[in-house]
């Protein structure tokens, strides 16, 4: 594949400790290398240079993203852009097609996307859209929580066998971990019902909190390079931030495999609500990052809001059921047999209104009052809180109080009384934007070890190269540049020049193979047949994920630690 | 002989997945469970296209694979407006050329659901549609509304796997603890299963939704003594069964999509929907009919944003059902070559349409003649999935399976015919500069 040399630029690696240094970076055959003898040479010119980005969580393949599509002719219409040479078709703002999903991620300099939420049943799907994203390396966090094997043996206290089930699971739909969302609360909208975290969830006889606390524990029986990543109970419920500390709580004596977090909290934004109702809603944003720094076995995403019309959608069906009910707009739901579930309804944010408003402020507050970046990845939860390629707005606020305060000033004056966002002064630097955008996502998937977030020799040759300088206050600017890069180069190969996709090759999708004991599988497996016998739709020779569905495989294996 | 379980049938949109054939000398000799007449039928085989073939003087004249191949893409780069048509009776993996196919050479791509479902996706984009798997509904499930479907002799295995006759985790006696209703214009053999049927006037069916949207909300005051052909008594006794369910579950057919109203019965059939979740869980899901007609409208909204009716002239993708819908196209005479694949618009569609259809060059890719074959100017006979052929395919709640192959074939997977068509456009195209 060559050479590639980037000489002259500043380079922002906290991976390797490296603080805006000029640097070169060397590149041959796709990685990172000490040095190069006949390269083709970038010349950066004094500008910006990152590691590839790497998103934590995003919604960008699967069933319900593509529901989502199906249902918004409306959205699809907005981002219309004709094939090139080099490009396919684009369509779509917060729901884009698969193509302008890949180019738009690149464009930003992003190189891996993690999917947030793949309903194993339907974990084909996911694997199709995500083969058809171009560029983009990836992964997908199969749901693994309102499961009922999992209830079972939560209920049984088996939790070797449940970390059989786990592994076979993670193995079967070709994931790379576990993804809990509303635990307990999506079973139970199978009856149009919800729970919270210490409910008991009727015929399971298990509550929430003792679901996610089985999941991290079965969890850190393997090296899986991640950890628990966890949507709880509650979401979008004024209040809900003493469920949030509570969830928190429920792992704090877990012991991680590996170096990293034992529970990653994920769009935190939407779990850190006080107040009672809509009228008393109120930022609890202090409480939460409070905790967050006080402790150190969980780690979050802001999913942060972007102003203006998006498309909601969620496993946790039971919370799009009472959206929907507050907007009265369209609404598709899609409860999975013995798994899991899924809602669906657009929604606009406006800075008209108080309750969006105190939540758009909640995001960045989140962002600016953790005091470690090392413990906060940057997100939208793409789309429910806004679509990804608003990510220039939020790093552009972070790294500007000015904007900061004249954004303030267009929102709800209930900013000024019920959300903390105008006492905040902090300004991010463009070390720690560098942080929550590629070094945290990289450590808390575990993917530093596999080359990706970070620059140093043998990391994968992901590099993003912006428009600025480091010197750069102006935070139009910065947002400008964090849109569209000067080069994106994947793999070592230019994919992005002057903010156009040049070359779309294939990603790659990362998978984890935990290596679970014969025996406890075997026993595990005459559970798991009767299922199929008896509850599932489909066979259970039919149902795991087949190989021709990840034709680029990255595997990642995560031995049981005895 | 070879026993083979776990067969995946790719006939209807139930893609029963629990079938057992016997195989033996390369030929499916029995199928010993699991499969619906149908079914069966299409697993054990039937007169196929022989060969490759081109239409000379009237006369559809054998040729090989590489003569139809350049005939094919002549035909595609010289027109102007390119129709490709059908989709839902192949695997995913072609249906992914296809669109790359029409993109290449600016196409309208449309699939069968423009003339089956096309008015339930419309529908489905005015107010979304509250649904689950079809296992959710085996499990859960204690009263099932079919509403013009006729599953008994449609999707033969419908009930018996996943509804009225499966027995699942909160349903473990099967249907003695579940209702039945049936709603037609007319006795069917499923409406004699039924414990409610509602014989309705014919196009009626918007106002027998709206009736029992109204008692649903609570407003049975506003409610006619007759519905529909309906009397207000029986609805009454619907709507307070809809209530007591414990999850309720509609399945509609082309008996609604395609009557009166159209999509507004969809929009209004999922209003009914939404109201009764108001008391109790409630979902509703279409009867799709081609095994992966769900699957086509999948891939064209993850590939290009929209379902069906997608015109790729201008380089990106524009939607209007309506306008571009290939019947409407067809009508108005306005494409000049068409390729249609796993599906026959010369048996499907309106009269006017397969009049255009039989003037303009249409390339035909099936493993099966139909009527479309007598007007079609090139023809490729291709493998079955299914039984020669695996790929993905999505089932009627889009839950994706892969079928499998089950023998070899002497002829080309659809895929493959497409990827070489495609590949000809674009050294044709090349060729001319552009």
């Amino acid at each position: 594949m060559g050479e590639v040399l980037i000489k002259n630029g500043v380079v922002y690696d906290p991976l390797n400790g490296v603080k805006g240094e000029k640097k070169d970076i060397c590149i041959r055959d796709g990685k990172v290398v000490a040095d190069v003898k006949n390269p083709k040479v970038i010349d950066a010119e004094g500008r910006v240079v990152m590691p590839g980005g790497v998103d934590i969580h995003s919604h960008i393949a699967g069933g319900k993203v593509n529901s989502g599509r199906l249902f918004r002719p409306e959205d699809g219409r907005k981002g219309v852009e004709a094939k090139t040479k080099v490009c396919r078709m684009q369509s779509g703002y917060s729901v884009p097609n698969t193509f302008a999903t890949g180019y738009r991620y690149a464009r930003m300099g992003y190189t891996f996307v993690m999917e947030a939420a793949m309903p194993p049943l339907a974990a084909r799907h996911t694997h199709e859209e995500l083969v058809d994203i171009p560029i983009l390396d990836n992964a997908a966090l199969p749901l693994l929580d309102n499961n009922w094997m999992t209830m079972e043996y939560v209920n049984s206290g088996d939790m070797d066998l449940l970390a059989a089930y786990m592994a076979w699971m993670i193995k079967a739909t070709k994931g790379f971990g576990v993804k809990i969302v509303n635990p307990g609360g999506t079973e139970m909208w199978g009856w149009g019902k919800n729970c919270s975290l210490n409910d008991t969830v009727p015929t399971f006889d298990v509550t929430p909190a003792e679901i996610m606390k089985g999941l991290a524990e079965a969890n850190e029986k393997f090296d899986m390079p991640h950890s628990i990543h966890v949507h709880t109970n509650m979401l979008g419920h004024p209040g809900n931030f003493e469920i949030t500390k509570e969830t928190y709580d429920l792992v704090k004596d877990i012991k991680p495999a590996k170096d990293r977090q034992v529970m990653h909290t994920t769009h935190t934004q939407f779990h850190s609500y006080g107040g009672t109702n809509w009228g008393d809603f109120e930022s609890k944003a202090d409480v939460i990052a409070d905790y967050i720094n006080q402790n150190d076995h969980a780690t979050i995403d802001i999913g942060s809001i972007i102003l203006g019309d998006t498309t909601t959608m969620t496993a946790d069906g039971p919370m799009e059921y009472s959206l929907y009910q507050l907007t009265g707009r369209k609404w598709t739901n899609h409860d999975v047999e013995l798994e899991t579930g899924s809602g669906i309804t657009p929604f606009l944010y406006s800075g008209k209104s108080p309750v969006n408003t105190i939540q758009w402020a909640i995001g960045q507050e989140l962002a600016l009052l953790v005091k470690d970046p090392w413990k906060l990845a940057l997100t939208t939860d793409h789309p429910n809180a806004g679509p990804f390629i608003g990510y220039p707005i939020i790093i552009s606020m972070l790294m500007s109080k000015k904007r900061r305060d004249e954004s303030a000033e267009d929102m709800h004056k209930v900013i000024y009384d019920r959300a903390i966002y105008p006492s905040i002064d902090r300004e991010y630097s463009l070390y720690e934007i560098a942080i929550i955008t590629r070094g945290m996502a990289a450590k808390a998937l575990g993917l530093h070890e596999h080359g990706k977030g970070h620059l140093g020799v043998g990391a994968d040759g992901d590099v993003a190269i912006y428009d600025m300088s480091p010197e750069e206050t102006d935070a139009g600017k910065i947002q400008k540049a964090f849109l569209n890069t000067k080069y994106t180069i994947k793999g070592g190969q230019i994919v992005v020049k002057d903010g156009e996709v040049v070359a779309t090759p294939a990603g790659k999708t990362y998978f984890v193979t935990p290596e679970c004991d014969d025996k406890l599988t075997d026993e595990m497996v005459v559970k798991l047949k009767d299922k199929f016998d008896r509850y599932y739709s489909v066979t259970y020779n039919n149902y795991a994920v087949q190989d021709a569905y990840v034709p680029n495989p990255y595997e990642i294996k995560a031995p049981w630690r005895s | 002989m070879v026993e083979v379980t776990d067969v995946v049938c790719s006939l209807c949109g139930c893609v029963c997945d629990d079938i057992v054939v016997e195989v033996e000398d390369n030929k499916v000799t029995k199928v010993k469970r699991g499969a619906c007449s149908v079914g069966k039928s299409k697993l054990m085989g039937h007169n196929r296209i022989k060969s490759p073939a081109i239409r000379v003087n009237g006369e559809l004249k054998d040729c090989s694979y590489d003569e139809a191949i350049k005939k094919a893409a002549e035909i595609l780069a010289a027109s102007r407006r390119p129709l490709l048509y059908g989709w839902s009776s192949t695997v995913c993996e072609a249906d992914k050329v296809g669109v790359e196919l029409a993109e290449e050479i600016g196409a309208v791509i449309d699939n069968t659901a423009s003339v089956c479902h096309g008015p339930s996706v419309l529908a489905i984009q005015d107010v979304g549609l509250p649904s689950c798997t079809l296992g959710e509904v085996k499990n859960r499930a204690d009263l099932i509304i079919y509403w013009g479907a006729n599953p008994a002799e449609a999707h033969a295995n419908h009930m018996k796997r996943y509804s009225y006759v499966s027995k699942g985790f909160w349903t473990e006696e099967g249907k003695k603890a579940k209702k039945l209703v049936i709603v037609d214009v007319r006795a069917t053999k499923t409406s004699r299963m039924a414990d409610v049927f509602l014989q309705i006037e014919q196009g009626k069916d918007y106002l027998v939704f709206s009736a029992l949207r109204a008692m649903l909300y609570g407003h049975e005051d506003v409610v006619p003594d007759e519905v529909g052909g309906v009397s207000k008594t029986d609805l009454l006794e619907t709507a307070e069964m809809m209530k007591a369910a414990k999850f309720g579950a509609t399945f509609f057919g082309m008996g609604v999509t395609h009557t009166g109203a159209r999509h507004n019965n969809i929009v209004n059939a999922i209003q009914m929907t939404r109201a009764a979740h108001t008391h109790t869980k409630f979902s509703i899901t279409p009867m799709r009919g081609h095994y992966n007609v769900a699957g086509i409208n999948q891939v064209c909204t993850w590939e290009t944003g929209f379902p069906f009716a997608i015109d790729l002239t201008r380089g990106y993708a524009w939607y209007n059902p309506g306008e571009l819908s290939a019947t409407d196209l067809l009508i108005r005479q306005e494409c000049d070559a068409a390729l249609v694949i796993a599906s026959d618009p010369g048996a499907h569609f309106p009269g006017e349409s397969i009049k255009h259809l039989a003037k303009i060059p249409v390339i035909q890719i099936d493993p099966f003649p139909n009527p479309t074959t007598e007007f079609a100017d090139v023809v490729f006979p291709v493998a079955v999935s299914g039984v020669e052929a695996e790929g993905n395919v999505y089932r009627m709640d889009n839950i994706p399976i892969r079928l499998r192959k089950l023998i070899d074939s002497e002829y080309p997977e659809d895929e493959e015919i497409l990827k070489r068509i495609l590949d000809e456009v674009r050294a044709i195209k090349e060729k001319e500069g552009n």
